[in-house]
């Protein structure tokens, strides 16, 4: 067992348990923080890949700046404990079954396919993984791909979150008109 | 994959112990002198009595914070509040590991030359980014658990901080990357070269001036130390916190600051190079070696007095102030000087003399673009509302 293995089972373990947490602490905070851990343990899986750029920024992303606003609001709101059946009830109630099944079957093909897939887990397989892992995808290939091939799909994606944007500021705005 | 052990694995830990170690005792001499300097630019002592010009203070004061009772209050969410401190003290020390604190040294019967780093990844800023984008949790979690209500606006107040500022610091470093085309702390340095009108911070002074602002804050010093403002919120987010686990959201502050100053002087003042100084005794020495982590050490204590000086200097900012100088300003240089290096690099086919100049030229338009804009919008508030802005006691008036 090499050390990369070591690291992923690691990582995958920390990430699952973080995953688990998240669904069973009934306090959001804690919730919260689980989710944090998550996202951490997955940078590390990104670092065995060779994909740095990618795990820095899903730690700069999702565990810097969007988890504290996630924290910032569960503070400021002081949800609370949430009591045993209290949230899922009525429509909410069919609306998580149903997308449980989905996700559920989703894994059941995922896993299915991994097993069954030659391609997966195969030599020639393997060896592009290492292949990989050796030469890390370096941030100018990244920075020349979204300027080159998937400009569009990049420039669009900047266009909405800017529509976004402006959307918050005139929300805003107008809240602070009617109130004034 | 042959495995040689001095080389992989004794070396690696020997760096990580020693720059560990130094850290921490930097923290003892950062808060002796942070006393030392604050009485001597007070026209007063300062601690002078536990040995030699009061220099063993700081043990006395660990001695102190070890032997006082690790008060738990009754009223905090226990796991949490004993967590809060370690997620602040964890992230300023790990982000120290991929800052270059010199030259590569070759000593005799080593393959590869040992360089004067823990790991040189070639993310490295953006690694520092996110670890130091984590380092707000320690904060909130520790103003949260502490079911406080100043230790909660302190928390709050923290952290809207540290997510502002954190945009300027992310953005005012891209045009030191455009013009370094590496994202790697060594090669950052390298390519800053010895001369001192080669370094970063003349090339990117406005973004430089972003940088050190936006570092200031987000180690919550002196004018931007609003979570910790005694006058209107006790001690801010550690109100609750004694004895040992007090200290080591003091030690976390103090780290913060030195990792802070690493930082600042390798992106944006040559690192360990000083005038070709740093090659004494032929490049790869160790002589060289040591010479280059001395220029690096004196540089990195040079930021930190300014670090105490701009405490004894500056007033607390107001909410408000932060708030306006952080989106308002700061981040309009930031944008800008990514804007003007980036056209001027293409126009001007990489002069950085002219870089440079177009920098300090657009930065003091953008500013005084804005200024007009505040100054507009504060004329046209003031013809319009009844009130004054100025007026004291505003929620008086209205219950008049």
């Amino acid at each position: 067992m090499t050390a990369e293995m070591i690291l992923f089972f690691i990582f995958g373990a920390v990430s699952l348990i973080g995953a688990i947490s998240v669904i069973s602490f009934r306090h959001p905070i804690y919730s919260a923080l689980s989710l944090i851990v998550t996202f951490f343990a997955q940078a590390g899986l990104f670092v065995l890949l060779g994909a740095h750029f990618v795990a820095a920024v899903q730690v700069i992303v999702y565990a810097g700046a969007i988890m504290v606003l996630f924290l910032f609001v569960i503070m400021l709101l002081n949800l609370g404990t949430l009591s045993a059946q209290g949230a899922l009830t009525g429509k909410l109630k069919g609306v998580a079954v149903v997308l449980g099944i989905l996700l559920a079957a989703q894994g059941i093909f995922i896993a299915v396919n991994a097993f069954t897939d030659t391609e997966v887990g195969s030599a020639d397989a393997m060896e592009k993984a290492t292949a990989l892992a050796n030469n890390p995808i370096e941030t100018s290939d990244i920075g020349e791909l979204l300027f080159t091939e998937y400009l569009l799909p990049f420039e669009v994606t900047s266009l909405i979150l800017l529509a976004a944007l402006i959307g918050v500021i005139v929300l805003v705005k107008r809240d602070n008109q009617t109130e004034s | 994959m042959e495995i040689n052990i001095l080389e992989q694995i004794t070396i690696p830990i020997i760096k990580i112990l020693f720059i560990a170690h130094l850290l921490i005792i930097g923290v003892m001499a950062m808060i002796w002198s942070e006393r030392r300097v604050s009485g001597w630019m007070q026209d007063r002592l300062g601690p002078n009595r536990v040995g030699p010009q009061g220099l063993l203070q700081p043990i006395a004061d660990g001695i102190k914070f070890l032997f006082k009772e690790d008060l738990i209050p009754n009223h905090v969410d226990k796991p949490l509040y004993v967590l809060a401190p370690a997620m602040l003290l964890v992230p300023a020390m790990i982000t120290i590991a991929v800052v270059p604190f010199g030259g590569n040294i070759t000593i005799a019967g080593l393959d590869d030359p040992i360089s004067l780093q823990i790991a040189d990844i070639n993310v490295g800023i953006l690694y520092i980014l996110a670890i130091a984008s984590l380092g707000v949790y320690g904060v909130v979690i520790g103003a949260w658990a502490s079911n406080n209500k100043y230790s909660l606006l302190g928390g709050l107040r923290s952290s809207a901080q540290m997510i502002s500022y954190e945009l300027t610091l992310g953005l005012a470093i891209i045009g030191v990357l455009m013009l370094s085309e590496s994202l790697s702390l060594r090669t950052i340095a390298e390519e800053q070269g010895s001369n001192m009108w080669e370094w970063n911070f003349l090339i990117h002074f406005p973004a430089f001036l972003a940088f050190t602002t936006a570092m200031f804050a987000e180690t919550n010093r002196l004018p931007f130390d609003l979570a910790e403002a005694e006058q209107e919120l006790v001690a801010g987010y550690h109100t609750e916190y004694s004895s040992m686990k007090f200290a080591i959201f003091f030690m976390a502050e103090y780290m913060n600051m030195i990792v802070g100053s690493a930082v600042v002087v390798t992106l944006f003042l040559g690192g360990w190079h000083f005038f070709g100084l740093e090659n004494t005794g032929g490049e790869g020495s160790i002589l060289a070696g040591l010479v280059s982590f001395a220029i690096f050490f004196i540089k990195t204590g040079i930021f930190l007095f300014i670090f105490i000086w701009v405490r004894w200097t500056l007033p607390r900012f107001r909410y408000d102030q932060l708030m306006n100088f952080g989106w308002k300003f700061l981040l309009p240089v930031a944008l800008t000087s990514i804007v003007v290096t980036g056209t001027l690099w293409v126009v001007t086919n990489g002069n950085r003399l002219l870089i440079g100049i177009g920098n300090v030229v657009a930065a003091f338009i953008v500013v005084a673009i804005v200024a007009g804009m505040l100054a507009l919008d504060n004329n046209s508030k003031s013809s319009t509302q009844a009130i004054p802005d100025t007026a004291p006691l505003r929620g008086l008036d209205a219950v008049e």
